[in-house]
C-alpha cells in the first residue's frame, strides 16, 4: 500500500519557544515536588507539571496537523474564550450565591468537618471567580477581538496568544485550588501566593506583548480609543501586580511567604492596589469595551473624540490616587487620607465623561432600545456605572465613610459596579461576539435576552438595595446611644438585625445567577447554529424576492 | 494641544510610555513617603515580634480568612473606641506581614481582643459559634482543634520574616521550636528565657488539651496576644499627633 505523505504544520518560532518554556517547567515543577515542604507546594507542582504536560501535548497536536489558512483574523481563541467567560461567570456567581445565603442560614450551610467550605475559604474564591476568570477571560477575548479589528491585523505572535489563554485558565485553577485549601496572601483580590503571582507575571507578559505586537502590525493609521483602555488596563494591572506582590517566601519549595511591606505601608500598598484593581480591570478594561461594542451595536460613531481625550488621561491618571479612601479614620497618616478623599471626589468628573460618551453615542438610535435587548443591556450597564461612580465619591468622604465603611453598603456599592456596569457590558460584548464569531444571522433568541435582562435587572436591584438598607441600619445601630449615655445595641444584635436583608440578598443573587443560565443556553443554541422557531425577527430585514 | 495627540495615537510604544508615566505618579506620592517620615509610625513602648506560637496562630487567621469577616483597626470614634478600647497604632502593626486590618466587620473588630474572653470560651466560640452566641452567623472552627500544629519549619518562617524586616534575633530563630512548647507550659524549664525573649507573652496550654500541641493552641495564642502589647499608660497621644 502506497502512503502519501500529508503535509503538516510544523512549529514555528512560537511553538519552540513556548514547548521549551514548558519543558524546563516540567522540570522545575518536578524539583519542586521533590523537595516541597509542605503537602499544599507538592499539591501544587504536580498541577503544573500535569499542565505543561497537557501543553507539551497539544503542541504536538497542532504540529501534527495539516497546515491551515493563517492570514485572516485569529477567532479560535476569541471562542475559546467566549466559552471560557460564560462558564467561569455562571461558577463565580454560583458561589456567590451560596455564601450569601451562608450569612443567612449558616446553621444549615456551614459544616463541622468541611472547613474548606466555610466563608473565609469561599469568599475568596467568589471574588477572584467573577472578577479574575469571568471578567479576565471577558477582556481578553474581547481585547483580542477588539485590536485585531480595529487595527486591520492579525493576532501577533502566532501560539503566544494560545498561550495566554491556557496560561491564564491555568492560574485561575491555581488560585482556585489554593483558595480552597487554604493558600492566601489574605490581600484582597490579590490573594494568590507568590509561585501563582510569578507564574500570571509571565503570562501578562506575553499578553501586553502580543497586544502590542499586534498594534505595531495595525494598517490603520490611529490607534483606537478602545485600545488606549486595554492598553492601559494591561499596563497598569501588570505595574499593580508586581509591587503589591512583593513578598519573601519561607522556601522556594515552600508555598506561603511573608509581604515585603508591613503594617501602615502594606495597608497603603494593598489598596492602591485593591481599589485600582477596580479602576484598571474592572472599569478601564470595560470602557474599552464600550467604547467598541456600543458604537457597533448601535451603528453610531462614538459621541466626541475630544471627550474621549480628556476623560481617558484625567480618568487614568486621577483613579491610582484614590486607594487611601479604604483606610479613612485607620492609622494611616491623614495627609495620605485627604489626599485619597480628594482624588476620589475628582474621580467623579472623568467617570461621567466616560459614562456621558457612552450614552450619547446612542444619539439617533435610541429608538433601537425598544427593539434590540442586547443594546439596552449595554446602555443600562453606561447607567449603572454612572450611579456606583457616583456613590464611590460620596462613600469616599470622611464623614460618610465612618457611617459606611465595614458595612454591607461597601458589599452594595460594589455590586452595582459589578453587577451592574461589568456583568451587563460582558454579557452585552458576549451576545454580539457569539452570533459574529461563529457567523450566525441572530441570537438564538431575543425573547431569552429580555428574560435574561428583566430577571437579572431585578436581582441587582434587590441586592443593592437590601445591602443598602442593611449597610446603613448597622452603621447607625453601630453608633447609636441610649439616654444614660451607653452604647444602645451590642454587636450581635446589630448581627441579628441583618438577617432578613441577607435573605433578600441571596434571592436577588440566585435572579441573577438564573439570567446568567438563561445566556449559557441561548449562546450555546446560537453557537450551534439554531434560530427559536416562530420569533418574530422585524429588525432583520426580509430577504429580497429573487428576480422572475 | 488635542493635534498634538495624533503622535501618541500613532506610536504604541510612546502610548505605553505615557500610560506608565500618567499611573505611577499617585502611588509614588501616596506610598513612598510613608517609609521615610518618621511620623508615620508611632514610638511606643512594648510592641515586639510575635512568639513562634502566636505567629504560626497569625498564619491559620489568615489561612482560614479570618480578615475577611473581622477587621483589627479601631477608628478613632466614639462608639468604636468605648465598644473595643484604643483606637489602633500604626505602631501595633509595625511587625505585621501582612497587615490584618481588614475591610468589613460581618464580625465584630479584633484588635483588642486579647485578654477579653478566657481560652475556654475562645476554643468553645471556634468549636460551634452558636452554642454561645446564638445569633452568630460564624462558621465552626471545630476541626482546628482536632489538627496537630505542624511547625516543622518554624525556623525558616521567622528566618523570612527577619529577611522582610522583623527583629528575630539568632537565639529567637535557634529556639524557635522549643518556645513552640515553652509557650505551652508555665513549668517548662525554658520559662524565664522566653519571657525575656517575648515580653508578655501568654503561657499556658491554650485549648485545654495539654496532651497534644493543636492549630486551636496556636490561634488562642494569638488571639490572646491581639492589642495588648503597648502599655497605653506610658502612652502619650500628643507627642504622636501627626
Amino acid at each position: 500500500m502506497a502512503h502519501t505523505r500529508v503535509a503538516q504544520r510544523g512549529l514555528g518560532t512560537d511553538g519552540m519557544l513556548i514547548a521549551l518554556a514548558l519543558g524546563i517547567g516540567v522540570f522545575y515543577w518536578l524539583f519542586v515536588a521533590a523537595r516541597a515542604i509542605d503537602p499544599l507546594m507538592s499539591f501544587h507542582a504536580y498541577v503544573f507539571i500535569l499542565a505543561f504536560i497537557a501543553g507539551l501535548f497539544g503542541l504536538v497536536m497542532y504540529a501534527t496537523k495539516p497546515p491551515a489558512d493563517e492570514t485572516g483574523y485569529q477567532t479560535a481563541v476569541v471562542k475559546a474564550g467566549v466559552f471560557a467567560s460564560t462558564f467561569w461567570g455562571v461558577a463565580g456567581f454560583l458561589v456567590g450565591v451560596i455564601i450569601a445565603f451562608q450569612l443567612a442560614f449558616p446553621n444549615i450551610l456551614y459544616f463541622d468537618q468541611l472547613g474548606w467550605t466555610n466563608f473565609g475559604r469561599l469568599r475568596p474564591l467568589h471574588t477572584s471567580a467573577v472578577i479574575f476568570a469571568f471578567g479576565g477571560n471577558v477582556l481578553i477575548a474581547t481585547s483580542f477581538y477588539v485590536v485585531q479589528r480595529t487595527c486591520r491585523a492579525r493576532l501577533a505572535g502566532g501560539l503566544a496568544p494560545w498561550f495566554v489563554f491556557w496560561g491564564y485558565q491555568l492560574f485561575i485553577v491555581i488560585a482556585a485550588t489554593g483558595y480552597l485549601s487554604g493558600v492566601t496572601q489574605s490581600r484582597e483580590y490579590a490573594e494568590p501566593e507568590w509561585y501563582a503571582d510569578l507564574w500570571l507575571t509571565i503570562v501578562w507578559v506575553v499578553y501586553l506583548l502580543t497586544f502590542l505586537g499586534t498594534i505595531w502590525k495595525r494598517k490603520e493609521p490611529h490607534i483606537y480609543v478602545a485600545n488606549w483602555f486595554y492598553l492601559s488596563f494591561i499596563v497598569t494591572i501588570a505595574m499593580l501586580h508586581i509591587v503589591n506582590n512583593l513578598a519573601i517566601p519561607v522556601s522556594i519549595a515552600g508555598s506561603k511567604s511573608y509581604s515585603l511591606f508591613a503594617g501602615v505601608q502594606d495597608a497603603l500598598t494593598q489598596w492602591w492596589y485593591g481599589h485600582n484593581a477596580v479602576g484598571f480591570f474592572l472599569t478601564t478594561g470595560f470602557l474599552a469595551i464600550m467604547y467598541y461594542f456600543i458604537p457597533k451595536r448601535a451603528e453610531r460613531p462614538v459621541y466626541s473624540y475630544r471627550l474621549s481625550i480628556v476623560h481617558f488621561w484625567s480618568l487614568i491618571f486621577i483613579y491610582i490616587w484614590a486607594g487611601p479612601h479604604h483606610l479613612h479614620y485607620t492609622a494611616l497618616p491623614e495627609w495620605a487620607q485627604t489626599l485619597g478623599m480628594t482624588f476620589s471626589i475628582m474621580l467623579w468628573m472623568p467617570s461621567w465623561g466616560g459614562m456621558i460618551n457612552g450614552l450619547m453615542t446612542l444619539s439617533g438610535a435610541w429608538d433601537k432600545l425598544r427593539t434590540d435587548p442586547v443594546l439596552r443591556m449595554m446602555v443600562v450597564s453606561v447607567a449603572f456605572y454612572g450611579m456606583s461612580t457616583f456613590e464611590g465619591p460620596v462613600m469616599s468622604v470622611r464623614a460618610v465613610n465612618s457611617l459606611s465603611h465595614y458595612t454591607d453598603w461597601t458589599i452594595g456599592h460594589v455590586h452595582s459596579g459589578a453587577l451592574g456596569w461589568v456583568g451587563y457590558i460582558s454579557f452585552g460584548a458576549l451576545y454580539c461576539l457569539v452570533p459574529w464569531l461563529w457567523k450566525r444571522k441572530d441570537l438564538y433568541s431575543r425573547a431569552l435576552v429580555e428574560w435574561h435582562f428583566w430577571i437579572s435587572t431585578i436581582g441587582i436591584v434587590l441586592y443593592i438595595t437590601s445591602m443598602w438598607v442593611s449597610g446603613i441600619m448597622q452603621g447607625l445601630m453601630w453608633r447609636a446611644y441610649n439616654a444614660f449615655g451607653f452604647l444602645e445595641f451590642s454587636f450581635v444584635e446589630t448581627v441579628e438585625a441583618m438577617h432578613p436583608y441577607y435573605i433578600i440578598r441571596g434571592t436577588g443573587g440566585t435572579l441573577f445567577l438564573i439570567g446568567a443560565l438563561i445566556m449559557a443556553y441561548n449562546l450555546w443554541r446560537t453557537a450551534r447554529g439554531d434560530l427559536r422557531v416562530g420569533e418574530k425577527r422585524p429588525y432583520m430585514a426580509p430577504q429580497p424576492a429573487l428576480a422572475e | 494641544m488635542l493635534n498634538r495627540h495624533e503622535l501618541l495615537e500613532k506610536h504604541g510604544w510612546l502610548l505605553t510610555t505615557a500610560i506608565l508615566v500618567v499611573v505611577a505618579i499617585g502611588g509614588v506620592v501616596e506610598i513612598a513617603p510613608l517609609f521615610y517620615l518618621e511620623s508615620t509610625i508611632e514610638k511606643v513602648e512594648g510592641v515586639r515580634p510575635y512568639s513562634p506560637l502566636e505567629q504560626k496562630g497569625r498564619n491559620i487567621y489568615i489561612r482560614e480568612g479570618c480578615y475577611l469577616c473581622h477587621s483589627q483597626q479601631v477608628r478613632p470614634l466614639r462608639d468604636e473606641v468605648e465598644r473595643y478600647g484604643h483606637y489602633s497604632l500604626a505602631a501595633e502593626s509595625m511587625y505585621d506581614h501582612p497587615f490584618q486590618w481588614g475591610s468589613k466587620r460581618t464580625g465584630p473588630d479584633l484588635a483588642r481582643v486579647g485578654g477579653k474572653y478566657s481560652d475556654e470560651w475562645h476554643r468553645q466560640h471556634m468549636i460551634d459559634p452558636r452554642s454561645l452566641v446564638p445569633e452568630s452567623v460564624m462558621p465552626p472552627y471545630k476541626f482546628l482543634a482536632e489538627k496537630h500544629l505542624d511547625f516543622e519549619h518554624i525556623e525558616a518562617d521567622l528566618k523570612a520574616l527577619r529577611a522582610v524586616g522583623v527583629p528575630y534575633t539568632d537565639e529567637m530563630i535557634e529556639n524557635a521550636k522549643s518556645d513552640i512548647q515553652t509557650q505551652l507550659d508555665p513549668f517548662a524549664d525554658d520559662y524565664d528565657a522566653f519571657m525575656a525573649r517575648y515580653p508578655k507573652a501568654q503561657v499556658r496550654d491554650f485549648d485545654g488539651d495539654p496532651r497534644t500541641i493543636t492549630e486551636m493552641d496556636a490561634l488562642i495564642a494569638y488571639m490572646q496576644i491581639l492589642g495588648t502589647m503597648v502599655d497605653f499608660e506610658t502612652y502619650k497621644a500628643e507627642e504622636n499627633y501627626r
